[in-house]
């Protein structure tokens, strides 16, 4: 059962994936950008991260990807795309690229986790309460300075949206 | 992989898929039957009598709007991106009725030799799920008002988003506050824990006022319901929409209603516990004391539809403006201050 | 019980793809997008890595990947929004230039 969902997911996240990378219309790769965002999601739940699949939705496919629409439809609200693809030359040299990056990067993949299953975990991994106790004790200082992080993006990006007074 | 993906939480398939039947079919007739009693009670409040030719007092109402929507002319505007506009409905619908999945209609009982939990879903995150679930209800109006090729739906479209995902953020501070107090996400929890202390609406007061009226602006109810008021912008994101698509925005509305009721019953006004009842049910089996529950909490969820009813037809509605000033000046710093007066409460032995 | 190598085989085709987005597409807005792609796939790395552990440290690395996408989010759409308002285009080969 668990395979069947992780094929099944696995082929969703590529699909929208390669939707986002390849559509013309920038509201529709929103969309499939936001889908991709749910199924890792769901990646997480059958990696026993509740939390961090919970987070995900609402953090990134809440509010990241609805920040995205929104300047998706005030910039090009007719959804044409204007902006067009790269050359040939440029396409070529990106596909072989990428592809000799897989070729490389696919085995050690494999290799690092090939066969075995993982490890039974205590109750409570991934949970709130483990989290929290992280995040509180060991993690104090990454996490207030991720809250600095947070105020001066919010700060910047409202002073760069901001309508110049003539 | 053990819990996590035991899909059917220990239950097996049958008996989840029965909830599932169950709930649905409950959840329908809820919404058919507060759109009837939404207008019969706003005829009250107007000094007039509401629909009341269909049926014994009017009670098949609901069957003659649906019959009617079922009946009309579907109508999609040709420039109207298709894919995205017939989606869009069927969005807000799903995100509705998918938050359905986790709220607890009593404790889990013994019945016919069987542990039966009265919820589709006992998630350890359950209260997690119903925010996310309710954000992502915002693609389908931002998705309805992009589609339909029109300024005006685009702009309600915009504005009510705006306007839920604003309002998310008092909402949730508002819910830490309970979370402290109660001190899990379970939902079955936190209605436990208001069984030992007092309900939280009396215990933090200010928690429970700012997480109403969140509730009132997430589920784009007067007097937050600008984005798609009929007077002002042409009836906002769905404007082109017509019959059935329409009237699954219409249901997803009612379906948020019912949600918010349930949730607001379970988190700050006791779930299924009435203090002095408590007593009078302990001599009963079981099963009926799951019913007296069951019926308890529809109780006080009816009387929040009913309030969510009445405060549509009594007060005026915000300007747009006015609705997001009171969302980020006025309550989020107020959800704050009820987190620090929570934690105060919590040192002092109060929960 | 899916293997771990499965996860991150998965992990690195969606970086992949989103590097491929990000060289050959020339709005700024979709350059965007596949960056997230990106930093998706290496969280399911993190989490991944985590059960495989197990450590929570990976789930609380991939939370923190989460709060500074989202900053970088919200900066980049203003610097995106700023430069549609000067040049009316998004197109990331006409703004080349930093002259003016």
């Amino acid at each position: 059962m668990a395979e069947a969902i992780f094929w099944f997911n696995a082929f969703i996240a590529v699909l929208t994936a390669a939707v986002v990378v390849l559509h013309r219309n920038p509201v529709v790769e929103a969309l499939a950008l936001a889908l991709h965002l749910c199924s890792i999601a769901v990646f997480f739940v059958l990696l026993e991260a509740p939390f961090a699949a919970v987070i995900q939705v609402i953090l990134y496919a809440g509010a990241i990807m609805v920040l995205f629409l929104f300047v998706v439809m005030l910039l090009d609200p007719g959804g044409e795309g204007k902006a067009g693809r790269a050359g040939k030359i440029q396409l070529a040299a990106t596909l072989l690229g990428a592809g000799a990056f897989l070729a490389a990067l696919l085995p050690v993949a494999l290799a690092a986790g090939a066969g075995e299953l993982p490890p039974p975990v205590h109750p409570g991994f991934g949970g709130v309460r483990t989290f929290g106790q992280l995040l509180f004790t060991e993690y104090l200082f990454p996490f207030e300075a991720a809250s600095v992080l947070l105020l001066s993006a919010m700060i910047g990006a409202l002073y760069l949206a901001k309508r110049e007074l003539d | 992989m053990p819990e996590m993906i035991d899909l059917f939480a220990g239950f097996g398939i049958i008996p989840t898929a029965v909830k599932i039947g169950i709930l649905i079919g409950l959840v329908m007739t809820a919404v058919a039957y507060i759109s009837f009693a939404e207008r019969r009670i706003a005829g009250f409040i107007q000094e007039r009598i509401g629909p009341n030719r269909v049926g014994p007092l009017g009670l098949l109402q609901p069957l003659a709007d649906g019959l009617k929507f079922i009946f009309k002319e579907e109508i999609i505007p040709s420039l109207a991106h298709k894919p995205t506009f017939i989606l869009a409905p069927a969005i807000a619908v799903t995100t509705a009725l998918t938050t359905f999945a986790v709220l607890p209609f009593g404790g889990p009982f013994e019945a016919w030799g069987k542990t039966i939990s009265p919820m589709v879903a006992d998630l350890d995150i359950g209260v997690l799920y119903i925010l996310a679930v309710a954000s992502l209800g915002v693609y389908g109006i931002v998705l309805a008002g992009w589609s339909s090729n029109n300024k005006y739906s685009l702009l309600g479209g915009l504005r009510s988003t705006a306007q839920l995902i604003s309002y998310e953020l008092p909402m949730t501070l508002a819910l830490v506050g309970v979370l402290m107090a109660a001190g899990s996400l379970r939902l079955a929890d936190i209605v436990n824990a208001q069984m030992n202390s007092a309900w939280y609406a009396v215990a933090m007061p200010l928690g429970a006022f700012i997480f109403i009226v969140s509730a009132f602006a997430e589920t784009n109810r007067l007097p937050f319901d600008m984005p798609e008021a009929e007077a002002e912008i042409v009836a906002g994101y769905h404007t082109e929409y017509s019959s059935m698509k329409f009237a699954m925005f219409y249901m997803a509305e009612y379906m948020n209603v019912t949600m918010s009721s349930c949730l607001i019953t379970l988190l700050f006004f006791g779930g299924w516990h009435l203090p002095f009842v408590e007593g009078m049910l302990q001599g009963l089996s079981q099963p009926s004391r799951a019913a007296a529950h069951a019926a308890i909490f529809a109780g006080k969820t009816t009387f929040f539809i009913f309030f969510y009813i009445w405060v549509r037809w009594t007060l005026p509605r915000f300007r747009y403006d006015q609705l997001m000033r009171l969302g980020w000046k006025v309550l989020l710093p107020l959800a704050l201050a009820n987190i620090f007066y929570v934690g105060g409460a919590i040192l002092l032995g109060w929960f | 019980m899916v293997p771990t190598g499965h996860f991150l085989a998965l992990s690195a085709v969606l970086f992949t793809m989103g590097v491929i987005g990000v060289l050959t597409r020339r709005s700024a807005l979709v350059i965007f997008m596949s960056i997230e792609l990106m930093l998706n796939a290496a969280n399911l790395a993190f989490v991944t890595m985590a059960r495989g552990g197990p450590a929570m440290e990976g789930q609380v690395f991939a939370f923190f990947v989460m709060a500074v996408a989202a900053a970088e989010a919200a900066v980049g759409l203003g610097i995106i929004v700023a430069i549609f308002r000067r040049r009316k285009t998004t197109d990331v080969d006409q703004v080349a230039q930093m002259k003016w």
